[in-house]
């Protein structure tokens, strides 16, 4: 029965009383998912800043280490996925499709930018000896520096994490996109995404200046 | 065949087997699934309790102290994360909240299958423990012992870290079903209080276990890799890791506590045939309970090493918490006044909550006192207290509703008898196990010891009697349940005369809940003048 739903056609599942309420169903549905990322991600940055209070100096040394073109390329990076997705978004409120599509594209390639990337800068660190624990190897004037990597590795690692759950999500809604899986009708599963990428975006705007530029 | 609109949900589409329950999208279905998934997990975090109590029966040490330990540490986890956690809202909740608003399903039905394979995934990897080297660090996985022992503390903090996802999504389904499919009419002050009390711990749910799911995953990283995060030795911050922890687990303590506080509501009202009092006053309560619990975590904490105006500040605000509590407590029983109180089952189970949750609020007060706390950290009045609050107020709200609302997810009555007998063991024991508790701790023996000094012993063989009691009131609920399953009578759509929007269907109801979705005109708790 749910099965059959067309909701190209303003059609909702059985348990919603018209398409428009499944649609705010939804997106609050998100919204909430969204705020428990941010209290997830609150975590690490309350990590952050009880050990930059306990051990400044290992922060400003290990700050030293990162490369702050390559943090600030990644920034304006994801900045202009986030437009493009919301773009996207727009292009599919005027049904046309195929703009729609070229944007989430596009919002995929920069997401794929964006790991390259923070793959170079990790492969960096790890060559250099920077990965916390036991494989710390890297001399250290700060005696907690490896303290200041485990943050590093540990906010950038999860939040790399959510970028590739992002990447599959793309390819999900752009695969729906182009077989006329949407209209200005139904697009809640790309307004979802596109949600969900503002708030990777919006985590990495403060990884940034926390991380490369103490 | 009679039509869908009126076909019982169990009989739906001629589907009974396994398979239609397994991959059903049904709130009811489902809601049942997790009733006996958590009544399994009941039983076995209550063998583990028993087995517990059997060590403690005399000082003389009839297991080793690492297989206590592990007793323990598989009783706190099973009971929390297992059955008190998703009993009221994963359980009851399911049920109710859709038929008490007038909606035909929660919001997300394909989610909340997804949130009750979280809890069986994550239940499966605890359990596996046992197997796989077991766990010994009590189920609050402090460091840095957690991080030093060699028990699989690593497995168990990744089941529970499934488990959270389950919490997660069911407070995020239930928050989006209130808001946005409610029947006509239903405005947020024409809700039952059982629907605020879910709405209030879904809010919970939702800020809270994602700050659990971070602190699980630093504690296994620093286990796995040696980051240096909680471990002191390489520079981490071990009262770092119970901050985290308690501010997930002391709001989860309101998790457990808030929607057992709907039931009572719903309770009183029904079998007091008036209108509830308060009736805002107890929805504002509620909220005031939420707020506030995400500020008081520190109160586990007064002997870690915290500041001194930290500890004040945190001592404070734990009191805090009694001005909402006794509000509801003054509303319910304002309620009962002058009103056609009949001494049925459920309402006997609300009747022992009020007694029982009063003693364990009000010691909670006193472990809110600083130089008191300091004297009782660690010992058995601690444990007495929060099992006054845990079991004496969820599990006991959770039986009577239970016996409650059996009747509208089966359309068969409970035997009156059976009922009460359970009801007096359980309360009766209850009392016999704990209130000893308080005595010992107050003489000063220490928990989590697998022995004790013999001038303990009395008191000791006294509460394990008492455990005897409640796994008999358990068990004679769980014949009465069956038996009621087998042969009870059937009971009406609305044995009880409650006035909420579930009792207006047909018992069990229909697949889509009503026959049409009812418009609502009026407040939930009118009665005939």
């Amino acid at each position: 029965m749910s099965m059959a739903v067309d909701h190209l056609n303003g059609e909702a599942l059985h348990h919603f009383p018209d398409a428009h309420t499944e649609f705010e169903a939804s997106k609050l549905g998100i919204w909430l998912f969204l705020c428990t990322e941010i209290l997830m991600f609150g975590g690490l940055f309350v990590a952050y800043f009880i050990f930059h209070g306990l051990y400044p100096e290992a922060f400003v040394e290990g700050a030293k280490y990162t490369d702050w073109k390559l943090g600030a390329a990644n920034t304006v990076v994801l900045l202009f996925s986030s437009l493009t997705i919301a773009l996207a978004v727009h292009f599919l409120q005027k049904d046309n499709i195929k703009a729609a599509a070229v944007n989430l594209a596009i919002t995929f390639g920069c997401a794929a930018l964006f790991m390259l990337i923070k793959g170079i800068e990790y492969s960096h660190k790890i060559h250099e000896g920077l990965l916390p624990g036991r494989w710390f190897s890297h001399a250290k004037e700060a005696q907690e520096l490896p303290t200041y990597f485990a943050i590093y590795f540990t906010t950038t690692g999860i939040h790399g994490l959510h970028v590739l759950i992002g990447m599959a999500l793309i390819i999900w809604v752009f695969i729906r996109t182009i077989r006329g899986g949407f209209n200005s009708r139904y697009y809640t599963a790309v307004e979802g995404v596109a949600l969900y990428w503002h708030l990777v975006d919006l985590v990495w705007i403060f990884l940034f200046p926390l991380l490369y530029l103490v | 065949m009679a039509h869908d609109s009126q076909v019982s949900y169990l009989k739906y589409g001629n589907q009974t087997g396994l398979w239609s329950w397994l991959t059903t999208l049904d709130h009811k279905k489902i809601g049942i699934m997790y009733f006996i998934s958590i009544f399994i997990f009941f039983f076995i975090g209550g063998m583990f309790a028993l087995l517990m109590r059997l060590e403690l029966l005399h000082p003389e040490p009839l297991f080793s102290a690492d297989q206590y330990n592990q007793m323990m540490t598989y009783h706190g986890a099973i009971m929390t994360f297992m059955v008190i956690i998703p009993g009221v809202p994963a359980f009851l909740g399911n049920f109710l909240l859709p038929l008490m608003i007038g909606a035909k399903d929660v919001a997300f039905p394909r989610v909340n299958l997804m949130s009750w394979y979280c809890l069986m995934i994550g239940a499966a990897i605890s359990f596996a423990t046992i197997f796989f080297g077991g766990v010994d660090t009590g189920w609050t996985f402090y460091t840095p012992y957690s991080l030093e022992t060699s028990g699989n503390t690593i497995m168990m903090v990744l089941g529970a870290f499934v488990m959270g996802f389950s919490s997660i999504l069911t407070g995020v389904n239930f928050i989006v079903t209130i808001h946005r499919l409610r029947a006509p009419g239903m405005g947020f002050f024409q809700m039952p209080l059982m629907v605020w009390a879910l709405y209030s711990t879904a809010i919970i749910q939702v800020v809270a276990t994602p700050v659990l799911a971070i602190t699980l995953l630093l504690l296994a990283l620093e286990k796995v890799f040696g980051v240096g995060i909680f471990d002191p030795k390489l520079g981490g911050d071990p009262v770092l890791f119970q901050h985290y922890f308690w501010f997930y687990s002391h709001p989860a303590v309101y998790i457990m506590i808030l929607p057992s506080m709907g039931i009572i509501s719903e309770l009183i009202t029904t079998f007091s045939r008036k209108i509830i009092f308060g009736y805002r006053a107890i929805v504002y309560s509620t909220f005031g309970i939420a707020s506030v619990s995400f500020f008081v975590w520190g109160h586990h904490m007064f002997v870690s090493g915290q500041s001194y105006w930290t500890g004040w500040i945190f001592s404070l605000l734990t009191m805090l918490v009694g001005v909402p509590t006794a509000i509801k407590a003054f509303n319910w029983v304002a309620t009962m006044y002058r009103g056609s109180i009949s001494f049925k089952a459920p309402m006997l189970f609300a009747f022992g909550y009020l007694f029982l949750f009063s003693i364990g609020g009000i010691t909670g007060i006193y472990l809110a006192v600083i130089p008191i706390d300091v004297h009782f950290h660690d010992t058995y009045f601690v444990v007495a207290h929060f099992h006054y609050v845990m079991v004496g107020g969820t599990l006991l709200a959770l039986t009577g509703g239970l016996y409650y609302w059996f009747p509208k997810m089966f359309g068969k009555i409970c035997s009156e008898l059976g009922s009460q007998i359970s009801f007096f063991l359980i309360f009766v024991g209850f009392n016999v196990t704990f209130f000893p508790q308080f005595v010992l701790g107050h003489m000063g023996m220490p928990r989590r010891y697998h022995t004790y000094l013999p001038e303990f012993e009395t008191l000791n063989i006294i509460s394990t009697v008492g455990s005897w009691m409640i796994a008999s009131g358990f068990f004679v609920t769980l014949g009465v349940v069956i038996y009621a399953l087998l042969k009870g009578p059937k009971s009406g759509d609305n044995p009880w005369g409650g006035t909420t929007l579930e009792w207006k269907t047909s018992s069990p109801p229909p697949h889509e809940n009503f026959e049409t979705i009812p418009t609502v005109t009026g407040g939930p708790y009118e009665y005939g003048s």
